[in-house]
């Protein structure tokens, strides 16, 4: 009770993970995640392959429920909050997935057009010109009637971030947007995340490897490790990269030489 | 000698006891994957009969090697282990002694949650029963999606899109005309000639009309259309929402709030639960025909003289039997199909189970309810 108080009465909070314990079944992934997120952050979310860091974003946008504690957003407990909430706070998300999940079955403007449909009053003329606005801010005007399997897989992952920021959602999550993408791709792809963070005021969420981009554009981090099952660091990355206490941590953000 | 001459020297392998109780192995000519190669059982006898002691290896004459002297070694390395012996790389060749020790820098891994032994009969059966057990339940909790999503239906609130319904339709009705014309008809002559030999007996040919017409239009038009449906649309269902999970499309849209039950299930549910009952109906005129042309050209009937005794024997509750068994059948097909497909893994070889347990699930399915109509029919007296 004392920390839902605690996330309330701190306004620039957008996300707060309490206690959280991820697990499939009796197999735990990691356990006792304490972490917030502020209103405008670039927040990294980083650790070895296989430590959990796709299954802790699926908990933050609430696609699977936590094993034990709590996420809220805007200080509210998503898990304990009943479905037509649920749905609502969903509602502030923009997601891309790792693979670009865009749906094989749509073109690339009737990918970013459907949820505009769903949510939005708008005709299908100013969807279509909603959709192409979208494309070209992440570099792919003119592919607005490729269906997914037409596309690179790099394209595929921009599209997808094209279809994330669809309706300007508050917080934007992104699982390893830069990872197949080529250097300068990766390059426009921070400039388009710290763009949209300036201008909207949005808040960010990324799962990433990329030392540059983790660098150049993230505000606060954690660190998950994959031996003691839970977050080892917490903090500014450059800061963590040169003062933290942790081996582990300080060799990862430098590509393994100490 | 020519190297080429010189690699080609066969492997040839000498064991020799020495005095110190050490077993030296003499390792001679090109020892590669691709040549006949002793094996390490010969060395076993010598290192039983050592009774301990030390391997140690002379390779002076060694003229090429690879993969093959490498697994050799290890062999020969475990065995020597079997037996207690030391095992002495100094006279093997650096690159050799390099390789061995860099396959055991990284210990075996026992910790990968993969038990060694397969499981035993017994508990395969168990797993099995707890698998079964378990997925009740979710089947039971899928169902209740899918009725919610109807109900949403009737209240115009369903998402999903109307050209998807065409195509859905297109796919499931039309496009499958032809199997179920083949299979239809081929059953329709059997059933025809199978009931003729018996009824000509009593000189009684012409009632191969009740027969074939009843029969067809009642129980095996459905039943068949049902199990070609299930091995073609529902297997279809299962794996292209299977790769849909895959590839997190059906994440993508809860993530957005979009019932992935409506806007996916919903039209595949409509489609089939449409046209599994007129595809019902088709593959019972067809079997009516194959029944005619068995009559007239085997058993000499008139093609007039059947058609009456057709229009005679079938009534309106024949049909209605036929169509209310084929919507049935289209819809647990269509549910059976989806709820493989959405529950899948995150793997190709998943995709390809939940196109396997799809199907058989639809047939399970169909059976059951095929007994259970029948029986509800006949204790109603229709
Ligand atoms: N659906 C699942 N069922 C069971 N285990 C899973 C599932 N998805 C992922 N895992 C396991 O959870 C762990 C973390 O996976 P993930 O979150 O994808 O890691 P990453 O940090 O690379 O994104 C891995 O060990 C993986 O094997
Ligand atoms: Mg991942």
């Amino acid at each position: 009770m004392s920390v839902a108080a605690g996330i309330q009465s701190s306004p620039d909070t957008h996300i707060s993970v309490v206690d959280l314990t991820m697990a499939y079944g009796d197999f735990v992934i990691q356990r006792d995640l304490n972490f917030s997120i502020q209103r405008g952050d670039i927040f990294i979310i980083m650790g070895a392959s296989g430590c959990g860091k796709s299954t802790l974003l699926k908990h933050i946008i609430g696609l699977k429920s936590p094993a034990k504690g709590s996420v809220y957003i805007d200080g509210t407990n998503f898990w304990t909050s009943p479905i037509d909430k649920q749905e609502r706070l969903k509602r502030h998300y923009g997601v891309t997935f790792q693979a670009g999940a865009l749906w094989s079955s749509l073109t690339l403007a009737e990918n970013i057009g459907l949820p505009l449909g769903e949510y939005t009053d708008l005709s299908p003329a100013t969807i279509r010109e909603v959709a192409s606005l979208k494309l070209s801010l992440v570099g792919l005007a003119g592919f607005e009637d490729f269906y997914p399997a037409e596309i690179s897989g790099g394209m595929r992952k921009r599209a997808g971030l094209a279809r994330a920021i669809a309706l300007d959602p508050e917080i934007l999550v992104f699982d390893e947007p830069s990872a197949g993408l080529d250097p300068i791709s990766s390059r426009r792809l921070d400039d388009l995340i710290k763009e949209l963070r300036d201008s909207l005021g949005t808040t960010v969420v990324i799962v990433t490897h990329e030392l540059a981009s983790i660098f150049a554009i993230g505000t606060n981090s954690v660190f998950l490790d994959t031996e003691s099952k839970t977050m080892i660091a917490e903090g500014n990355p450059v800061v963590l990269r040169d003062h933290s206490d942790d081996p582990r941590v300080r060799s990862f953000l430098n590509r393994g030489e100490l | 000698m020519n190297p080429e001459s010189e690699s080609r020297t066969p492997a040839q392998l000498g064991i020799e006891q020495e005095k110190n109780s050490a077993v030296l192995l003499r390792l001679t000519g090109s020892w590669r994957l691709r040549d006949p190669l002793p094996t390490a059982d010969s060395v076993e006898q010598a290192i039983i009969s050592a009774g301990g002691g030390t391997i140690v290896f002379d390779a002076t004459q060694l003229t090429a090697w690879d993969t093959g002297l490498l697994t050799f070694l290890t062999h020969v390395q475990s065995l020597a282990g079997q037996h207690e012996m030391d095992f002495d790389r100094a006279g093997l060749p650096d690159g050799v002694r390099r390789l061995l020790e860099l396959a055991e820098a990284v210990p075996i891994a026992t910790d990968t949650g993969r038990s060694k032994q397969p499981d035993s009969f017994f508990s395969q059966i168990g797993n099995v029963a707890l698998d079964l057990y378990r997925s009740g339940p979710d089947m039971v909790r899928f169902v209740g999606e899918v009725a919610q999503s109807v109900g949403r239906l009737f209240q115009r609130k369903a998402q999903f899109r109307l050209s998807d319904l065409w195509l859905l339709i297109q796919q499931a009705g039309p496009e499958a005309l032809p199997i179920v014309s083949l299979i239809s008809f081929l059953v329709g002559l059997i059933f025809a000639y199978m009931g003729a030999v018996q009824l000509q007996q009593f000189g009684a040919q012409i009632y191969i009309a009740d027969l074939v017409g009843i029969g067809m239009v009642r129980e095996i038009g459905a039943l068949m259309t049902g199990i070609i449906m299930a091995g073609r649309t529902g297997a279809s269902y299962a794996a292209q929402l299977g790769t849909m999970q895959v590839n997190e499309e059906i994440d993508a849209f809860r993530v957005l709030g979009i019932s992935p039950v409506d806007f996916l299930v919903l039209p595949r549910m409509l489609a089939l639960s449409l046209m599994v009952p007129l595809l019902t109906l088709y593959a019972g005129v067809v079997g009516i025909l194959a029944g005619l042309c068995v009559a007239v050209f085997v058993f000499d009937l008139g093609v007039f003289e059947y058609y009456h005794q057709t229009v005679r024997a079938l009534e309106l509750k024949h049909f209605a039997i036929g169509v209310i068994k084929g919507s049935s059948y289209g819809i647990l097909i269509a549910i059976a199909g989806c709820y493989r497909g959405i529950r899948c893994g995150g793997s190709a070889a998943a995709v390809g189970q939940a196109t396997t347990s799809a199907v058989v699930t639809s047939i399970v399915f169909i059976v059951v309810s095929a007994s259970i109509l029948t029986i509800v029919f006949q204790v109603l007296g229709i």
